[in-house]
């Protein structure tokens, strides 16, 4: 145990501050991963990844930095210190790869990730459904295969950033008759070909950043199945996985940010802030367990390359104290607070998702409850 | 940048389990509280043999001469099994005031401490098992003989007494050096009990989660129930949460880390909290059988109590923590107030 830098991290680090300082664009400070700026955030993405600070966690050979985990949590750590934003690629770094890693072949493998990387390819993940949500295998959306190309008809909802994105993770249904977790084709869809509409769909905050996206008669190549016909299921559940436990120190640096803005507010505040000092202590130690306990996780993923089912319990808790500390920040700005301030408000509403987006707090209850504590099922 | 035990560590920590388990199952902790002596007093050499109570001794006083990160992995063990003696008193609250000529007769098994720190209290743990009490008065550290006086405390395998005026006080330290000292057991006594209460809530989960497996009501077992399994998810994320931060704080201490303190009270409230939550929520699982004498749950309750009343609450440690992290956040800040937020901020973790 030696939670200081080593010699070789402290280097990493101190490299990384400046380079962050001579590189960060004054406009993308406090700004997050807003579609607005886009452009913008592709560039900062490229550099990233140019300076090699994008896909640490990521082999060598697909031009990541080969597995450094711990370099991974220091770029994390320093971003939220800086406040810049993370990568703008989120679906495709955190989701899309790792599984095309896991599943693709050599030539997808070469196609995407080096494009994941560098922000030219931004995804969107087509899981969700209408009548599909936490129940994600009841899912409607048909693939038929005709000669070597699929067809793809049906409907996706809730997809964040589909609206902006190049590229989708799709799970289709591709043989109704199957039994059930059998019959499904996970897909890479080119979101520019014909046939695929995408709605915007407005949310709490006022911003449309998820969609719904229909595919009529969309035409998919054979070549752009992800591991087997039938075998979708797998596939998606190594998609989840990473979702949840990969993201570990995105989340935690994420809501790093947040607890040193509410710092920095409670110490401009005193006064306001005496009757709040509890809940102050109390956010700042969940956020060091959250990371702590990510870097205790980190043993388990060097052992056996594989998340384990621990970042279920990383993901609910940060859910639940993201929504605490974003309603903190706004209690302590008094009645100041019913004006849009233009970064806690948002943030707030924002952060009702949290325990929805990627499981809801429940379903993760449920997999917390099944596979790390062996209780039977509840279903 | 490594939070994991080492080979040896986790090997010793495998080692204190399975003596404790052997020496000290519940039935056993249950007749030794209930009885005259309270604890197993031929315990203490056995322990002294096994050279845990010289972990952080130097090895020229006869220690291992570790730290102590070693120190909290036993701690948490014992309260795991809910030892009744003075180990906590001597090794979590006592040590670091032991004077060193004094040290190779605490390792040898020789001599056993205590400490009256709660503040205006002269309430000491394990009094009447005890040789030394470490006492503050006056901004002063003093060592006073161990006196009778014992009072029923809430946890019966947490005998404590009340110190009364004796004869052969020894004064350990004034001025500046009594400040550092009594900084120093302050946040020791934090850190350990927080190790403590995570050992005492794993035991307790590990029971909770077992019935919910095997008691079966309406023709299946109660752990496929949402109202039952939930609770319990719930305290296996806080204990695993409050386990981050007590190893953090343990580690702290045994580097000589300047966030010792701050790790010390974040680890305590954190681990008092999840503690006697899941004494509560595991007795509540266990029905009818959870409210007996004979279950041993009672017991495990009893102690989160004591830790926590003994510790101090949970709210006065995050209000401490609280000042000195706005005070370091005022410091640093170049961008008071509410101006610094005026971009918006979209950004999200993911989708
Ligand atoms: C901001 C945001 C972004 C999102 N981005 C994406 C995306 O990019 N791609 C994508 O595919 N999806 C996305 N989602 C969708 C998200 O994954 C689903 O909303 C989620 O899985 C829940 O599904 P649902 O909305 O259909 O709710 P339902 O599944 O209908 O759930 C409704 C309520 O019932 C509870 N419930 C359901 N089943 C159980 C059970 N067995 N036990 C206990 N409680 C239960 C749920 O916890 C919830 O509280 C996004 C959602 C949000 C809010």
């Amino acid at each position: 145990m030696e939670l200081r830098d080593t010699a070789e991290e402290s280097a990493f680090r101190g490299a990384l501050r400046a380079w962050i300082v001579a590189t960060l664009p004054p406009e993308l400070t406090g700004l997050g991963t807003r579609h607005e700026s886009l452009e913008l955030l592709r560039e900062w993405s490229r550099a990233l990844a140019a300076a090699g600070y994008a896909g640490l966690t990521w082999p060598k050979e697909y031009g990541g930095g080969g597995g450094k985990h711990s370099e991974e949590a220091i770029v994390l750590e320093e971003l939220a210190r800086a406040d810049a934003p993370q990568h703008v690629g989120a679906i495709g770094l955190g989701m899309a790869g790792p599984t095309i890693m896991v599943h693709g072949t050599d030539e997808q493998k070469s196609q995407h990730l080096p494009r994941i990387l560098d922000a030219r390819e931004i995804w969107c993940q087509g899981f969700s459904e209408p009548g599909a949500g936490s129940d994600l295998a009841s899912l409607r959306t048909r693939s038929e295969l005709r000669g070597d190309t699929f067809l793809v008809n049906g409907q996706k909802v809730w997809s964040s950033y589909a609206h902006i994105a190049d590229w989708c993770i799709l799970v289709t249904l591709s043989d109704p008759d199957a039994p059930r977790y059998q019959g499904l084709t996970y897909l890479l869809v080119d979101m520019h070909s014909k046939g695929v509409e995408v709605r915007p769909l407005r949310q709490i905050t006022g911003d449309a950043d998820f969609n719904e996206i229909f595919f009529t008669d969309v035409e998919v190549p054979a070549s752009n199945v992800l591991g087997a016909v039938g075998n979708g299921w797998q596939v998606a559940m190594t998609t989840l996985l990473h979702e949840r436990a990969t993201l570990g120190f995105a989340l935690t640096g994420f809501l790093d940010g947040h607890v040193q803005r509410l710092l920095r507010l409670a110490a401009a505040e005193p006064q306001q802030s005496e009757s709040w000092l509890e809940e102050i202590a109390a956010e700042w130690a969940q956020l060091q367990a959250l990371k702590l306990t990510a870097y205790r996780s980190l043993g388990q993923l060097d052992l056996t390359g594989m998340p384990g089912p621990e970042g279920s319990v990383i993901k609910l808790a940060w859910s639940e104290s993201n929504q605490r500390v974003t309603k903190l920040a706004r209690q302590l700005l008094g009645p100041e607070a019913v004006l849009d301030d233009g970064f806690w408000q948002y943030q707030q509403l924002r952060s009702r998702a949290n325990t929805i987006e990627a499981g809801t707090s429940e379903i993760l209850r449920n997999i917390i409850a099944e596979r790390v504590l062996n209780l039977p099922r509840s279903r | 940048m490594d939070f994991t035990f080492t080979r040896e560590q986790r090997e010793f920590q495998q080692q204190a389990r399975s003596f404790l388990e052997h020496r000290f199952p519940p039935q056993v902790v249950a007749s030794l509280a209930d009885s005259q002596e309270g604890w197993d007093v031929d315990s203490w050499e056995a322990i002294a043999n096994l050279g845990w109570l010289g972990v952080s001794v130097p090895e020229s006083e006869g220690g291992a001469g570790l730290t102590f990160l070693e120190e909290a992995i036993l701690l948490e063990e014992f309260g795991r099994c809910l030892y009744p003696g003075p180990f906590m008193s001597s090794i979590g609250l006592a040590r670091p005031a032991i004077p060193a000529d004094r040290l190779g007769g605490l390792a040898a098994g020789r001599s056993r401490w205590s400490v009256a720190m709660a503040a205006g209290s002269e309430l000491v743990p394990d009094l009447a098992a005890v040789d030394a009490v470490v006492v503050e008065r006056e901004r002063e550290l003093w060592v006073v003989p161990a006196s009778a006086g014992l009072e029923r405390s809430i946890d019966s395998t947490r005998p404590m007494g009340r110190l009364s005026e004796v004869e052969g006080a020894e004064r350990l330290a004034s001025g500046e050096e009594a400040a550092e000292l009594s900084a120093q057991l302050r946040i020791r006594k934090d850190a350990a009990l927080a190790v403590e209460a995570v050992g005492v809530a794993q035991q307790v989960l590990e029971w909770g989660i077992e019935h919910a497996r095997t008691r079966e009501q309406f023709g299946r077992p109660i752990g496929s129930y949402q109202a039952v399994s939930h609770p319990l998810v719930d305290s296996f994320v806080e204990l695993e949460l409050a386990r981050s931060l007590s190893y953090w704080a343990a580690w702290c201490i045994s580097a000589g880390h300047g966030q010792s303190e701050a790790a010390a009270r974040a680890a305590y409230a954190s681990a008092v909290e999840a503690t006697v939550g899941t004494c509560e929520r595991v007795i509540q699982v266990h029905g009818g059988m959870g409210f007996t004498w004979a279950s041993p749950f009672h017991r495990y309750y009893k102690r989160a109590l004591w830790i926590e009343y003994f510790g101090g609450s949970p709210a006065m440690h995050r209000r401490d923590l609280a000042r000195t992290l706005m005070t370091d956040a005022g410091a640093q800040s170049p961008d008071r107030g509410r101006q610094a937020t005026t971009a918006k901020g979209g950004s999200r973790p993911w989708a």
